[in-house]
């Protein structure tokens, strides 16, 4: 392993301008002529517009322009699209309504967007927008499943009968219902996954720019994905064709899944922009990021798991309803599905499975992808399940889980809900999990805990996660209605330093330093001579960016690729030069050696040769030295692994500390183990929170009641304890780099590790269940409600 | 209507107008384009905006840029002395303490007037301390190691 190849944890070399003040978040770009956009958005979770009149806004002072819905309308401006096609068990399309930027007739959720002002400062355009004053009807709203379910319910859309936009199944119905039938017992569980708000730090943002002479677009925005951006915005809603829309995804601070999606806000400045002539920026309030940016996970479901005399699982069967908000957002469709169901068999050799699903409507903020998206909710329902199954049973959960663990012979192993998983060891990171948190030695801090009055317990879970979200084919195949692939350019320059522009887009998770570490590695070259840039449709051929941890497992492999095309094509350059043939031709630390003799030729030199060709091999090489490579991954990648969670819980007060906290993943290769640790690190945080502080509360009628960091439960630094993170390694069987993928592994682990250890803790007064979050309050009532009777 | 205010940011004297209304946060970020302090929220929570005011971490999102006149303001672009990183983002850099950077300028700022305070805190004092700064990537525990390397940094330093 070299100081600075695969393998190292490189100090990051993004770092410098994030420390010192000098990094380029969209809101810190501003443009000549730039005027501010203010949006009016919907108080009312559900109303129609019976008038709106934008006349004395218009006339405020500053104020360059009001556009409404029927402005946009009126100029062609499409809906924005959904990106997956759902279908329902008997066959029929997801009901998919239209979802303007600005809404033309009628509100369907609080913070919907009514209209936009533009004016010389951001205050004028936002005084001005309160001079609007909209004419609404306010109409019946549904906020909670339960509501949008119930007979008779107002409808969110005229078209989505019983507020339903799918009803999805998945797996082999016959076949479980006679596993049930045949079961010596059935655990069943109600769970509830909470509504969750990603909260990245930097509020979205967008500052449009539109050139007249060259009809040119720039769009600088706050996107994990600015190529999928300028696809969805281009080709769907602005008609904009890609050559003319640019699309610069600049530093972005923090995305979980949240700035995945083509928000109306990058369409309506894009827009504006154009019909002005003029620089046009939008940034979010926090209040606004509560009412605007998708939301995530709002699952009811109820699991029941068949088991034999011996606690073999034999069927899963799991109903769930999935709130989709007012309207579907980018990837709202495929969240609670595919992403969801596919990963019901988990870590076990469930025979039979059965999931199904239904995407429910409500006067809420749209739901979509949130750090983990449908498998934090998927391994939350699963390992909630297994240990009550346990509990039911009289058996250490953590026996129940190894008598049902697919074993470590059994790859590829094909699961009965569409998933073929290529590699694992299961037994391997719960095993190294047991032991390094001292499993065993519980039951002694159990009884230490007591005499110092806390209640102390002790959760186990192990998770899957499919992800690298490609491949294409089947992507396609299940509704998916783009590709999944990605892409890595490796220019090397005449110089012999090296330029990598990728597909994949950091948003704080370190590419200019891993994917820096590949060229390392396959080129020999410094880390100091090689340039990573991401985020700018200008720069970039294509990319499908980041999200569903698959910057390194399909834009790392896509990466190198194009570094095994350079060196191949080096190896050629270099025999010619070096007058030997190209299999004689070895390359080692940055130098082409003939094999067997000490001729030999640095990188650098063979770099110079490709751009000043004067001794080349021109008959069979075209000059220069850059590669491009498309890489469509073959399958998921699958990293595993398990969680053990020790909490304190204080009778009195029903405060829950988490005490100790072990991970043993398996990501498959790692390039930089400092920075993988810090990725789980960050993702136990956001799992943690979901398990003990966050929630995201709407009242009956749709208003949101937690629209701020006052009233939404963030977690700081003193919620957390530290983390003891490690790794166990089987390589991902097909991608040449044997990597997994590590982003969203922490969330996916730890909402059911906390709560089975905060049931664990309070299970000797009779407790069997508890809602996430697990609060003070509801942890002192169910100790009052257990301790009652 | 406007103001007129005289202050001094990252030692440098500075004189503008600005419209009553206008908080520091702003001025710094469009009036001096220092835009390393950030807006994270709109409710005094979250810390990104976190700067020295004569000396002391305030929350420049809570103050008005009048309120600043005949102040002392450091900013996050005022710690790096001649191109060198101050110990504290050295420590920051060194222990991974930072992911999508958009809370670092506050996490720094707040850490070193802790610093100030304690110049050898251990992991509870830092995680109390750090109640008013958000970071949603890190999971706080290389921010915790970071201030805690970088407090011993400054003290061998004498800095």
């Amino acid at each position: 392993m070299s100081e600075q190849g695969i393998g190292a944890s490189v100090r990051r070399t993004e770092d410098q301008r994030f420390l010192t003040g000098r990094a380029t978040y969209t809101d810190d770009i501003n443009r000549p002529g730039q005027k501010y956009a203010y949006i009016l958005r919907s108080p009312l979770p559900h109303a129609r517009i019976k008038s709106l009149d934008v006349s004395a806004a218009q006339a405020a002072p500053g104020v360059v322009a009001v556009f409404t819905g029927a402005d946009m309308v009126a100029d062609g401006v499409g809906g924005l699209p959904c990106g997956w096609l759902v279908h329902s068990e008997d066959g029929s399309p997801m009901v998919e309504p239209p979802h303007m930027p600005l809404v033309t007739d009628r509100v369907r959720h609080v913070g919907d967007q009514v209209a936009v002002v533009i004016a010389d400062s951001y205050f004028a355009a936002r005084d001005a927008a309160e001079l609007i004053e909209p004419d609404y009807e306010e109409l019946d709203s549904v906020a909670s499943l339960g509501a949008a379910l119930a007979d008779g319910a107002p409808l969110v859309w005229d078209e989505a009968p019983g507020n339903r936009s799918f009803h999805w199944g998945l797996g082999d119905k016959a076949a479980t219902e006679a596993a049930f039938s045949s079961a010596h017992h059935v655990a069943r569980l109600e769970l509830v996954n909470q509504r969750l708000v990603a909260n990245a730090m930097e509020p979205r943002c967008y500052l449009a720019e539109y050139e007249p002479a060259s009809q040119q677009y720039t769009l600088y925005t706050t996107s994990q994905n600015p190529h999928v951006i300028r696809l969805l915005m281009g080709a769907y809603v602005l008609a904009i064709p890609e050559h003319k829309l640019r699309v610069v995804a600049p530093d972005v601070g923090g995305g979980f899944g949240s700035k995945i999606y083509h928000y109306a806000e990058e369409a309506i400045v894009t827009w504006a922009s154009r019909k002005l002539s003029l620089p046009v920026k939008w940034t979010a309030e926090r209040t606004e990021s509560f009412v605007s940016d998708a939301q995530g996970r709002d699952h009811v479901s109820h699991a029941e798991l068949a088991l034999d005399k011996d606690g073999q699982f034999l069927g899963l069967r799991v109903s769930t309803q999935a709130n989709l908000g007012a309207y579907l957002s980018t990837f709202g469709s495929c969240v609670p599905t595919y992403l969801y169901g596919t990963l019901m068999a988990g870590v076990y050799r469930t025979p039979a499975i059965y999931v199904d699903v239904q995407g429910v409507f409500s006067n809420t903020v749209p739901v979509d992808a949130y750090r983990g998206a449908g498998r934090p909710e998927a391994s939350y329902l699963l390992e909630r399940l297994v240990d009550h199954a346990a509990r039911d049973l009289g058996m250490d959960p953590v026996e129940l889980r190894q008598r049902n663990l697919i074993p470590a012979d059994a790859f590829p192993y094909q699961t009965p809900v569409a998933l073929e998983y290529d590699n694992g060891n299961y037994q391997a990171t719960l095993a190294a999990a047991l032991e390094q948190a001292d499993y065993a030695g519980f039951e002694a801090r159990r009884e230490a805990a007591k005499a110092r009055g806390m209640l102390r317990g002790i959760g186990v879970s192990c998770y899957i996660e499919g992800c690298g979200i490609a491949p294409s084919q089947v992507a396609g195949a299940l509704g998916a209605r783009a590709g999944l692939f990605e892409v890595g350019t490796v220019r090397v320059n005449p110089t012999g330093s090296v330029t990598v522009l990728t597909g994949s887009h950091s948003h704080g998770q370190g590419h200019e330093t891993t994917l820096a570490q590949l060229v390392v590695e396959a080129l020999g070259v410094p880390l100091e001579s090689v340039e990573v840039v991401h985020g700018d449709t200008a720069q970039i051929p294509f990319g499908m960016g980041t999200y569903g941890s698959r910057s390194l497992a399909v834009g790392g492999v896509a990466l190198q690729h194009a570094l095994n095309k350079v060196v191949d094509k080096s190896r050629k350059i270099a025999a010619h030069l070096l007058e030997a043939a190209a299999d004689d031709v070895e390359f080692k630390d940055g130098n082409f050696v003939v094999a067997g003799t000490d001729r030999s030729l640095g990188f650098g030199d063979v770099a110079l040769a490709a751009y000043v060709p004067h001794n080349y091999p021109h008959e069979e090489l075209e000059p220069g030295l850059e590669e491009t490579a498309f890489y469509d991954p073959k399958n998921f990648t699958f990293p595993a692994g398990c969680h053990i969670c020790e909490v304190e819980i204080d009778p009195e007060t029903g405060v829950t500390q988490v005490v100790d906290y072990t991970v043993v993943d398996d990501f498959g290769r790692v390039i930089n183990p400092m920075i993988v640790e810090g990725q789980v690190h960050g993702g136990l945080a956001q799992g943690i929170g979901q398990a003990l502080l966050e929630r995201c509360v709407y009242d009956e009628e749709g208003q949101l009641i937690t629209g701020s960091y006052v009233d939404y439960c963030m977690p700081r630094a003193d919620d957390l304890p530290s983390f003891n993170v490690s790794t166990e390694k089987t390589l991902c069987t097909h991608n040449i780099l044997g990597v997994k993928g590590c982003g969203e592994a922490g969330t996916i682990g730890s909402p059911p590790t906390v709560i089975n250890a905060v049931i664990n803790a309070l299970s000797p007064l009779g407790v069997t269940d508890m809602a996430m979050p697990a609060t003070p309050e509801r942890v002192w009532q169910a100790i009052r409600a257990a301790t009652r009777h | 209507m406007s103001v007129e205010i005289n202050l001094k940011v990252n030692g440098e004297a500075v004189s503008a107008t600005v419209e009553p209304r206008t908080l520091l946060v702003d001025f710094l970020r469009r009036h001096l384009q220092l835009t390393g302090t950030h807006v994270g929220c709109d409710t005094s929570q979250c810390g990104a905006c976190v700067i020295h005011f004569n000396g002391a971490s305030a929350k420049s999102c809570t103050l008005l840029a009048a309120q600043a006149d005949g102040a002392e303001i450091t900013t996050v672009e005022g710690l790096a002395a001649d191109g060198n990183l101050h110990p504290m983002q050295e420590a920051f850099r060194e222990h991974h303490g930072l992911q999508c950077g958009f809370c670092t300028p506050g996490m720094l700022m707040s850490a070193l007037d802790l610093v100030q305070r304690d110049a050898d805190p251990d992991e509870a004092t830092v995680r109390h301390w750090l109640e008013g700064n958000i970071c949603r990537c890190t999971g706080y525990q290389n921010i915790v190691t970071s201030i805690q390397a970088g407090a011993r940094a400054m003290a061998k330093e004498g800095s």
